[in-house]
């Protein structure tokens, strides 16, 4: 089963720690990449870029129109992912557990929609 | 294209008795498998050229020798540059080869290396993944493509398999007696697992996943070819068999799921069936009746019956009575509840699911409120239904299930 890791920030937080502790958030994240490369449960990741780079892109009566920043105005954002493939969603919480900013802000699991499925 | 699947059924056949030879040969099970996968390599892309050799095996056997031998040595090598503490591996040791001509003996390595495979130290997906590929012959990129992961995470998953392995010393012989039957259950199991992967995936896009079945039939069909008289593997091979033959119909037009009560029967595969029919038929009667025979049994009551309505449902209850006493799960407890409901009536199957989810382990679970809405659609209560459909089109994953759950939905809101 894969499921996506959703990394949410919140830069007041971020800010607020010291550029020792920042560092360390950076480590931890290669550490993560590191242990879910080996345990062969990585998928995929992204890292995106802060929500000040966003556009929003509406279309009404078939004219589409760009606005800047996000859709949804939040003090948290996303800001980036990881899909694992793991057995439990047991596990997928211990993965999302060991991503640091799940310490500062949280970390969302969410199951992948398969395409297989069972006739009823 | 004809000739290369043939070609491909011919390597996927003799790999594991290649892998088998080397292992038994050279001890070193974990570099044999990497030898074994360049050997295939090579002929898959030279015999279509040069045209097949002599003893294809024998050939896949040499050419294996000689890239594991090879390997060897570079790594005894870069081991005497690494360490000066060389000498406590000596190569030559290692390397006492026969001559490169192929194991006389004909041996068949399959069920050894299928039990290797499945040790009970590696998790349910490692012993998937490398019992694919030192068994079933597939290469790593085919395992990934099927199983949805890039080819790097696979390889890792492979690679951490074979070092756990070695780290566990899995000896490269059949489990002593007792140890054998609960490890050949482990195989079973695994087999199983393979084999409803491809199956639940046969409505989606994902071709290469949904060939998967006919991995797990061809597996299975070599273990009853070597443990005929093993009744739960004759059943395993009949419920697969039972189970794929109703693929062409479980899928409309749209690749939308049909029930098996909405199935157009005339798409059944006959010959799947009379063969899975055949194997339960030769299973049942004789010793200790196991899971797989019985959800074999079950399948061919469903395979038989000319239409839903004409089904065998009481019998359908008595298996699931069965099955609940030598194999229960929530799953289990689960069908029977709808076997109930078709032969006492909607509000006996409700009253049986009630005591499903009081077991705690289906809360929550998105088959439980699917079976309900059938339930209650069957007994008249459109609103429950539809609400229940709902209920469980929000926490499937499946895609398709969703759709087939929002349909259920949206059609009891229209008839209303």
């Amino acid at each position: 089963m894969r499921y996506l890791l959703m990394i949410y920030m919140n830069p007041t937080v971020f800010e607020s720690l010291s550029e020792e502790e920042q560092a360390a958030v950076m480590d931890a994240h290669d550490e993560f990449q590191k242990s879910i490369r080996e345990s062969g449960e990585r998928v995929g990741f992204a890292a995106l870029a802060d929500p000040a780079n966003s556009k929003t892109v509406r279309v009404r009566d078939d004219v589409p129109a760009a606005t800047d920043g996000p859709y949804l105005e939040a003090k948290e954002f996303l800001a980036g992912f990881y899909v694992v493939d793991c057995v439990t969603v047991e596990r997928a919480n211990e993965l999302a557990a060991m991503i640091p900013d799940a310490r500062l802000t949280a970390v969302e699991v969410r199951p992948v929609m398969d395409e297989a499925g069972m006739e009823m | 294209m004809r000739t290369e699947a043939r070609l491909e059924d011919l390597l996927r056949q003799l790999a594991p008795q290649v892998l088998g030879a080397l292992v038994r040969r050279y001890g070193h099970f974990e570099a044999s498998e990497d030898a074994v996968q360049e050997a295939l390599l090579a002929a898959a892309t030279q015999w279509p050229e040069r045209g097949l050799p002599e003893s294809p095996r024998g050939w896949l056997v040499t050419v294996a020798s000689r890239r594991l031998t090879d390997q060897l040595r570079s790594d005894s090598a870069r081991r005497r540059r690494e360490d000066a503490t060389a000498a406590r591996v000596p190569p030559d040791a290692q390397l006492a080869l026969g001559p490169d001509e192929p194991d006389p003996a004909g041996r068949d390595d399959t069920l050894t290396l299928l039990f290797m495979c499945c040790h009970p130290g590696l998790s349910a997906a490692s012993q998937i993944a490398l019992t694919l590929r030192a068994v079933g012959g597939l290469t790593t990129a085919e395992i990934a493509r099927a199983f949805l992961v890039p080819e790097a995470t696979m390889a890792q998953r492979i690679s951490r398999a074979k070092q756990r392995l070695r780290a566990e010393g899995a000896p490269f012989e059949l489990p002593p007696g007792p140890e054998r039957a609960e490890r050949l259950r482990v195989v079973l199991h695994v087999l199983y697992l393979v084999f409803n992967e491809g199956y639940t995936a046969s409505s989606g896009p994902d071709l290469h996943r949904s060939e998967l079945t006919g991995e797990a039939i061809r597996l299975a069909r070599a273990v009853h070819r070597l443990l005929p008289d093993d009744d739960e593997v004759t059943g395993l091979l009949a419920l697969m068999l039972l189970t794929d033959a109703r693929r062409p119909a479980r899928t409309g037009p749209d690749g939308g799921l049909v029930p098996l009560a909405e199935q157009d029967r005339s798409r059944w595969n006959r010959d799947a069936i009379r063969e899975g029919v055949a194997l339960v038929s030769q299973a049942l009667p004789s010793g200790p009746v196991g899971p797989y025979q019985l959800q074999a049994a079950i399948a061919a009551v469903h395979d038989e019956a000319p239409s839903a309505e004409e089904t065998d449902w009481a019998q359908i209850v008595g298996l699931y009575d069965l099955l609940e006493r030598v194999g229960p799960n929530p799953m289990v407890a689960l069908n029977h509840a709808v076997a109930v409901a078709m032969t006492r009536g909607p509000r006996a199957g409700l009253d049986l699911l009630r005591a499903v989810e009081a077991d705690g382990r289906m809360v929550g679970h998105h088959r439980v409120d699917a079976v309900r809405a059938h339930l209650l659609e069957m007994a008249g209560d459109a609103d429950a239904a539809r609400a229940s459909y709902r209920r469980a089109a929000r926490r499937t994953t499946s895609l398709p299930e969703r759709r087939y759950l929002e349909g259920r939905a949206a059609r009891l809101a229209v008839t209303r």
